[in-house]
């Protein structure tokens, strides 16, 4: 779960990690009131839950309040990146004499949490990551004993030898490993950490991503989740406990399980096609889970037909095949459906299909990728 | 032969009293496995399908000789499961629970290779050896024994695979399911390892997914390490960037981990890519027909 910028520094300022001051404002005139308090130029930041966004046009600089007010209207309730913005934060603008890179994420092929920082911050750091990887400091974090105190200092001082600043730099890893680990995250980052004119240490931008698994034990965290920017239909699936997420093309897919659905829809492409969906009904493919499938399928204007690709393992085709018509029946089906069954007892599931009307049924994946895409295009 | 498992597996089911515990002990006893004890907390003393339940692993152990347990316990109690099975000496456990927190997992791998113990999972579909043992949740009608083992991060597109191999006569020594979270036991690396020294494997299938860079790593093992012929398939090409496709572990950030990289790779070291489940046999055909 991902969550806005302004409560990712909530977050890091409760850990002991200094941010800028700053407010969060809906309108142009809270932005201008936010600037004037800050007496000083600003930095108004669209927050949504996209990267990429300083490239996008969300960040611009205003050196007085009135600048303020005509730089927000130009953000607040634009899209950025597809989504509308709703928020920005005012902060401060500092003047930067550096700007490194930390963050805490796991390594999954090392199986540790991994601390990184960089002195190439505020860069795209994966372009760094690949071109200039000696530039990138990792320490791997002992899972029983956590990140020690020396060890921050180590990457303190990888980044640079001002005494000054070691010990504040260490903290601030010392913060963001702890809002890490304490919280479940997956993703803590400070990018750029900067280093201000005057010697002083702030993460200028604040980036937390949660693990969803872990969710059940952070109740707190479940309550910043913003579902007005999600999905409709996506939050929908959530709640129906199906994996789903909207895409752009015109045939929309049904698969029981997630490595086959990616499969079916790298093969409804690979036919020339486009998928409007990936979609996991889970493992048993009952009536019901397939009827919900169907119903946000359909929900989606995009879609012109629909490909339903299941593995009857150790629920028979069949069993699948009766659920499928159940569900068809309840509903009125105006587009092209494509079924592939294949598994335990497939040729007495295809049978019981073979008199439905408005279906096509197919023997193959192949078979039915091409099949969805003739008749999208006719 | 076959790797992991086989007909001298005694195997534990852990949470063998709930729905997912009860009904996959009756479908792996009908494969013929020999579970020889089932474990749930205060239910001792039960019996599922005549499998005699225990309070804890330890006991179990001492009275049945168990090698091998499977973990069909929620997500939340699965990691205590996992260290119950590490200490009492089990040296194989695979989790099929799903949803395990990734943090969790961090310690459970660590913890278990001091323990010496060898994880396969969380959120696998499990081994099987055709013919001889079944620990996990696949369907087992699909399999036939034979000499390709199937190394996988998913599940029903492992069971297309080799639904249609099995249907081309290609039978299977050992199918492993790793499992699709971002930290698992064990990696394809781990698994190739044991395929290259198995007599009964002539050559392998390997499944893949968008995220983490592990099909990248096997593809240099392959390249460097192994004799045997491996085929390769990756899920994934139209996945956007960014997105979640269910498994927590397939996320594609900043253009790693993609299905294209992962493909590349495997190019570049001259192993061959299915572009379909169904072209697997294609390329599978002329391998083990050649061979033998």
């Amino acid at each position: 779960m991902k969550i806005y910028e302004f409560q990712a520094h909530e977050i890091f300022s409760k850990m002991g990690i200094p941010s800028p001051r700053g407010e969060v404002a809906k309108t142009p005139e809270k932005v201008k009131q936010i600037a004037e308090k800050l007496g000083r130029p600003v930095a108004v930041k669209a927050q949504v839950l996209v990267g990429g966004r300083g490239k996008a046009g969300g960040i611009k600089l205003a050196s007085n309040p009135e600048e303020a007010y005509k730089v927000a209207e130009k953000i607040l309730n634009f899209r950025l990146k597809g989504v509308l913005v709703k928020r920005v934060l005012v902060q401060e603008a500092l003047s930067i004499k550096e700007e490194y890179y930390s963050g805490v994420t796991i390594d999954r092929a090392q199986k540790r949490v991994v601390v990184m920082v960089s002195p190439s911050g505020g860069v795209d750091i994966e372009e760094v990551a690949r071109t200039n990887p000696q530039k990138i400091f990792k320490l791997y974090v002992d899972p029983l004993l956590g990140f020690k105190s020396y060890e921050a200092n180590e990457l303190a001082l990888a980044l640079t030898k001002d005494k000054n600043l070691v010990k504040g730099i260490a903290k601030i890893l010392s913060g963001l490993y702890r809002s890490f680990e304490e919280m479940d995250s997956s993703l803590a980052e400070i990018n750029p950490l900067v280093i201000t004119e005057e010697g002083s240490l702030f993460a200028l931008d604040a980036k937390i991503i949660f693990d969803d698994n872990a969710l059940y034990r952070h109740p707190k965290i479940i309550g910043l989740r913003d579902l007005d920017v999600e999905d409709p239909l996506e939050v929908r699936a959530k709640e129906a406990r199906i994996s789903y997420v909207r895409l752009e093309g015109n045939i929309g897919c049904i698969v029981n399980g997630a490595g086959l659905a990616m499969a079916t829809m790298d093969l409804v492409k690979h036919y020339g096609a486009e998928p409007a969906n990936f979609l996991d009904v889970g493992g048993g493919a009952s009536s019901e889970q397939v009827g919900k499938a169907l119903d946000i399928v359909l929900s989606d204007d995009k879609v012109k037909a629909v490909l339903v690709n299941i593995f009857g393992g150790i629920t028979r085709c069949d069993i699948v095949a009766e659920g499928l018509i159940q569900a068809i029946s309840k509903r009125e089906m105006n587009l092209p459906l494509v079924i592939r069954l294949t598994g335990t007892n497939e040729e007495e599931g295809r049978k019981k299909l073979e008199n439905e009307k408005g279906i096509f049924l197919a023997a193959t994946m192949d078979e039915a990728a091409k099949k969805a895409m003739e008749v999208v295009k006719r | 032969m076959s790797i992991l498992v086989d007909s001298n597996t005694r195997l534990i089911v852990q949470g063998i009293t709930g729905r997912e515990g009860s009904f996959h002990t009756q479908q792996m006893l009908e494969y013929g496995t020999k579970i020889v004890a089932g474990v749930t907390p205060g239910k001792g003393g039960e019996k599922v399908e005549e499998v005699p339940v225990y309070n804890t692993v330890k006991e179990a152990v001492r009275d049945t000789a168990a090698n091998t347990s499977i973990i069909y316990v929620p997500a939340r109690f699965a990691p205590e499961a996992i260290y119950e099975a590490a200490d009492a000496g089990i040296k194989l456990i695979v989790c099929i629970t799903e949803g395990i927190p990734t943090l969790d997992m961090v310690k459970a791998c660590y913890y278990l290779k001091l323990k010496g113990s060898r994880l396969i999972g969380p959120n696998s579909a499990g081994v099987i050896s055709p013919g001889k043992t079944k620990v996990g949740i696949m369907p087992g009608s699909i399999h036939k024994e034979g000499n390709l083992g199937i190394v996988s991060r998913s599940g029903t597109l492992t069971y297309e695979v080799v639904y249609n191999l099995t249907k081309g006569n290609f039978g299977q020594s050992t199918c492993v399911s790793i499992g699709g979270d971002p930290v698992i036991g064990s990696s394809f690396i781990d698994i190739l390892e044991l395929f290259e020294k198995d007599p009964q494997t002539k050559a392998i299938v390997l499944i893949g997914e968008i995220g983490g860079t592990d099909e990248e790593e096997a593809a240099k093992f392959i390249h460097l390490e192994m004799k045997k012929p491996v085929v390769a398939l990756v899920a994934g090409k139209t996945a956007p960037p960014g997105k979640r496709m269910g498994h927590a572990g397939a996320i594609v950030s900043g253009g790693t981990g993609t299905a294209e990289e992962k493909i590349r790779t495997f190019q570049k070291f001259s192993i061959s890519v299915a572009e379909s489940p169904l072209q697997v046999v294609d390329l599978v055909s002329p391998i083990l027909n050649e061979g033998g």
